[in-house]
């Protein structure tokens, strides 16, 4: 009896280690996370539009219905991203979710206090090789550092009332989100346009 | 023998214990971080970096992506200010004022988080397109047939629940009382 009981007891205890192990295991082996779900209908390092929140959209739970929403899914180990928004009419916000689904950014319109949102994304390690000067140059353009290498940046535009969608969904057909390799070498020779008139 | 089976009836309670408890956080969260004011609760926390573990868990579960804290929160209500069931055959009133936000939007959902189907495609008001009072309340209708003001179709089902979407807010992790933020009430008016 008393061996029976400290079986249960063993069990339960060890029942305990199997939920902590399995809570932390569970965000790496869900296969229907919204970064499985989204990555076979967005196109890597470019912006994507979602279909629109509908009763026939089982995209993802809880989607707002009030939101044009675009998708870039990156990949930053070609080099950093950068991106570049503009502000629609109402609220347009920007967040960065890590390849587990973790917010680890978000920013809108106003915080922004431009009318184009333009941040760069990067690895820590590439923020850290950035030259020293051009991190001082480029103050004003916002370097975010992502925890991991993979991940997703949801756009999102409000259209406060229905009509407003296409507007919504113009701005955000709008934004760029590509890689940003090597500087751009020469600007492109503006020679020819003149002889082009001729 | 004997202590194989022992050990067996071990690690069958161990798995059985382990993962029920974690499919039961999973699906039905936890308290951790939540945030309850009235019948509507909020997990701030899973919009920012240090989201616990649990909540994760149930992310990743559901497949959803957590609203940002730079963006704004989430207040989920299943129920109304005396815990009954949100009932779509009933009318139901969300009434009063929101926190401050830029903008909100109320939304009707299932309890999977799907839209609900209705002739109006009108899933949910924002805070632009909402009809309020002089003194700057408003007060929300759910019912499945229409009403007038500011109706949101149930699709007469069963079992729904409400999402107040604040966004550009100073509602977040620092939120504790109602007073910080005051949430509308939600009140079952009557059923037939």
């Amino acid at each position: 009896m008393i061996r029976l009981l400290f079986t249960i007891l063993a069990g339960v205890l060890l029942g305990g280690v199997v939920h902590l192990v399995s809570v932390l295991a569970l965000p790496r082996i869900a296969s229907q996370d919204a970064y499985s779900r989204l990555s076979a209908i967005t196109k890597l390092n470019a912006v994507t539009p979602l279909p629109l929140a509908d009763p026939g959209n089982t995209l993802m739970p809880y989607m707002d219905p009030a939101f044009a929403t675009a998708i870039c899914r990156y990949d930053l180990s070609s080099g950093p991203i950068k991106l570049a928004v503009p502000v629609s009419q109402a609220y347009t916000s920007v967040s960065f979710y890590t390849r587990s689904d973790v917010a680890y950014y978000a920013i809108n319109d106003r915080s922004a206090g431009r009318k184009v949102i333009e941040l760069n994304l990067m690895t820590e390690a590439q923020h850290a090789d950035l030259p020293e000067d051009e991190d001082i140059t480029a103050a004003d353009r916002l370097i975010i550092d992502s925890p991991t290498s993979t991940g997703l940046i949801v756009l999102k535009a409000l259209a406060a009332e229905p009509g407003l969608m296409p507007l919504a969904q113009a701005s955000l057909a709008a934004a760029s989100c590509r890689t940003d390799t090597a500087p751009p070498e020469a600007p492109p020779p503006k020679a020819a346009a003149p002889a082009a008139k001729r | 023998m004997r202590l194989i089976f022992i050990t067996l009836l071990a690690l069958v309670i161990a798995t059985a214990v382990g993962l029920g408890a974690t499919w039961m956080t999973a699906t039905r969260g936890t308290d951790f971080g939540t945030l309850r004011i009235g019948a509507w609760t909020a997990r701030p926390k899973t919009g920012t970096a240090d989201v616990d573990p649990y909540s994760r868990a149930s992310i990743a579960r559901a497949g959803d992506l957590p609203i940002g804290q730079g963006d704004g929160v989430a207040f989920l209500a299943t129920t109304d200010d005396k815990k009954k069931p949100l009932d779509g055959r009933c009318d139901v009133v969300v009434s009063g004022v929101t926190p401050a936000a830029r903008f909100w939007t109320l939304t009707l959902y299932d309890l999977k988080g799907r839209l609900v189907a209705n002739s109006l495609q009108r899933y949910g008001f924002t805070s632009e397109e909402i009809i309020r009072g002089a003194d700057g309340s408003f007060e929300v209708r759910m019912a499945s047939r229409s009403r007038a003001g500011n109706w949101l179709p149930t699709g007469g089902i069963e079992r729904y629940a409400l999402m107040l979407r604040l966004y550009d807010t100073p509602v977040g992790v620092a939120t504790r009382t109602p007073r910080d933020a005051p949430m509308p009430a939600i009140a079952t008016a009557g059923c037939p």
